[in-house]
């Protein structure tokens, strides 16, 4: 389970003075969910989920994740959870089975286990046959199975996924989706960001749209077609948005 | 902090770093082959235009020789020089190298020989062209055994003997032992090579593991694992010192060899292959790495932490480039012939080791400065893994962009 109380996180920039990527952020994410973090490039997407995942420490509030504080036991909160973005590539020298196994002794998984782990999932996403070829030799395709293949070594109960089908063609995006799929029916908390609707529309239990780093309306998609009247979910964004850029902009 | 999870990264760090050919490069394959090519092909070359200039039979122009027929015949007569006809553009000549030396007799100069005040023979040639100051020589030898054979003959006239030319006779005998006159030779340059040695060795790694590791991508990779931060510099920090003391230990172990090979090779005279004969033992080499060990984690660590601080591999070359001159100025400054330790100069980072290096070689321990130095270096060494642990905590540092 994730639970965000009202996470802020502010930047010094020399020339912009301060930014306050994410305000006041606070919303729930359940066992057996997906959580949808809806929002425009610069929204405060990425900087909300780097905060759940223990990358940034929140300057106000804080989320607590199975149980523990990100700002008081934040490697234990990284032990609990699977991050994947597009960010997070992987190291080109090593093999993609050194890989895996690299993340699962860093999440201090024993030798046994970790070799059981490693070819239980191996087989599960069919990567035996490039599990020796390194990293910057693997395509597209088999690079994100790689990466997915590092968040579960240690079958965290909680993955976060920041856009993590940005860039990729259909084919691979389409692994991605069933991958996050796949994590809800077994049990697992689920947090992603994106920007395209018909993702959240496919995947999403909640969806939060948030806009300026304020978290703006929040709900299963049903409830908020009634709240805003409106059937597409497009439109509901930017009934949503619309008035908080403005005031950006004119601010 | 945990030993396990430390050991985890700097085996990850390891593997990666030996399977970039780039570093075999830079740390392995320019270290061991640079210095034999270096010095034996440099000295081989050496040796072999320096026997060739020594067998030439220079040409070499006599100048006013007219009125010293008695002269100008010994100089002919030598079986060392080649005597050309005069021509007016001597120098030119001797410019172009078409002939190796002028000589010049001042008029009268046989005449003189009988009792008048002494004239002078100049001798022209070319300063610091080899051919032309082996002719030089080759004439300066004809002329002394001229008027040798001139003194002899008046003293034999006289019924005096031959040995008044040479009354005494001159001889230098070394007696400091034989590390102590390479010490002051070239065995100044072992710690000096040691100290820059394991700073460009740590150089290229330290950036790929910081701004690399930002460039491609991984940096936020690494960061969403359970690993502590410490842990993460530690590792990093380890590899980069294990790469900054493989490039020394390797370039020593090349040097050395390289010296031996000069030393013993039949390429050389005798005297001059002396100079390469260092008498460097095993213990003076572990004594010298010992005093730059403080200095290497000082390097790595500061290395780290710039790299660390740039964006991409391209900033973080522009940022340590010029840190090679910073150990190069203090390292150079410390060879410098008089500049001795003082207990202020012990304090002095590089400065410092480069010197107490210099003494150690020469065979001189002086502990109370080799403590003090031990003490100050380690200090510095500590304060710089300590900024570096700290700076791999800062986002503003870890996501600058």
């Amino acid at each position: 389970m994730i639970e965000a109380r009202g996470l802020s996180k502010r930047f010094q920039d020399k020339k912009r003075g301060e930014i306050r990527a994410v305000e006041n952020v606070s919303f729930t994410c359940q066992p057996g969910k997906i959580y949808g973090l809806l929002g425009a490039n610069g929204a405060g997407k990425t900087t909300t989920l780097r905060l759940l995942a223990t990358i940034l420490e929140p300057t106000d509030g804080t989320a607590v994740i199975c149980g523990h504080d990100v700002v008081e036991e934040p490697e234990k909160v990284r032990a609990s959870v699977g991050f994947l973005s597009t960010a997070t590539a992987l190291y080109p020298r090593l093999t993609a089975q050194e890989l895996v196994e690299y993340f699962g002794r860093l999440n201090g998984l024993d030798e046994p286990t970790l070799n059981k782990r490693v070819d239980d999932i191996f087989n599960r996403l069919d990567m035996n046959g490039f599990r020796d070829r390194r990293c910057d030799k693997l395509s597209t395709g088999m690079k994100q199975k790689t990466s997915i293949a590092r968040t579960l070594v240690h079958d965290p109960p909680v993955m976060i996924f920041d856009e993590p089908t940005l860039g990729l063609d259909v084919m691979t995006a389409r692994t991605i989706t069933a991958f996050i799929r796949e994590c809800r029916n077994n049990g697992k908390t689920v947090i992603f960001s994106t920007h395209v609707m018909s993702e959240v529309e496919k995947l999403c239990d909640t969806i939060g749209i948030i806009q300026s780093g304020k978290l703006l309306a929040e709900g299963p998609l049903d409830q908020l077609r009634q709240k805003y009247s409106e059937n597409d979910l497009e439109e509901i964004f930017v009934k949503v948005v619309a008035p908080h850029s403005v005031a950006a902009e004119a601010h | 902090m945990s030993v396990r999870n430390i050991g985890i990264v700097y085996r990850k760090e390891l593997t990666e770093w030996l399977r970039d050919r780039r570093t075999l490069i830079s740390t392995v394959l320019v270290p061991l082959l640079a210095f034999p090519i270096l010095m034996v092909g440099m000295t081989s070359l050496m040796a072999v235009m320096m026997s060739k200039a020594e067998k030439e039979v220079p040409k070499v122009m006599v100048i006013h020789g007219e009125n010293s027929p008695e002269l100008v015949a010994a100089l002919h007569a030598s079986k060392d020089l080649e005597i050309v006809p005069y021509a007016d553009d001597w120098k030119d000549q001797i410019s172009n190298k078409e002939i190796r030396a002028a000589v010049e007799i001042p008029s009268g100069f046989d005449a003189s020989l009988n009792g008048k005040s002494p004239l002078t023979v100049q001798i022209h040639y070319y300063q610091g062209e080899v051919k032309s100051e082996y002719g030089a020589g080759h004439v300066e030898d004809s002329l002394k055994s001229f008027r040798d054979e001139f003194v002899k003959k008046i003293l034999e006239a006289k019924n005096l003997p031959d040995s008044l030319i040479s009354p005494f006779r001159l001889e230098r005998h070394n007696v400091a032992p034989p590390e102590k006159v390479s010490g002051a030779a070239l065995g100044g340059l072992l710690g000096y090579m040691v100290i820059l040695l394991s700073m460009t060795g740590a150089i290229y790694p330290a950036i790929d593991l910081t701004a690399g590791e930002k460039e491609r991508g991984t940096m936020e990779t690494i960061l969403s694992s359970p690993l502590s931060r410490v842990d993460l510099v530690l590792g990093k920090f380890f590899l980069v010192l294990s790469a900054s003391l493989a490039t020394a230990i390797l370039s020593i172990i090349s040097m050395g060899a390289s010296f031996y090979l000069v030393g013993h090779s039949s390429a050389m005279a005798k005297k001059d292959a002396a100079v390469f004969q260092l008498h460097i033992g095993v213990p003076t080499v572990l004594s010298v790495f010992l005093m730059a060990l403080p200095l290497a984690v000082l390097f790595a660590a500061v290395l780290l932490t710039i790299a660390l601080f740039a964006k991409s591999y391209k900033e973080a070359q522009s940022y340590l480039t010029p840190m090679t001159f910073i150990v190069v100025i203090p390292a150079v400054a410390s060879l410098l012939p008089g500049f001795d330790l003082t207990p202020k100069l012990a304090l002095i980072p590089i400065l410092s080791t480069s010197l107490v290096c210099k003494e150690i070689v020469a065979g001189t321990f002086h502990w109370n400065y080799i403590l003090l130095i031990l003490l100050s270096s380690s200090v510095y060494a500590a304060a710089a893994l300590f900024i570096a642990v700290k700076m791999f905590q800062r986002e503003s540092v870890l996501f600058r962009s």
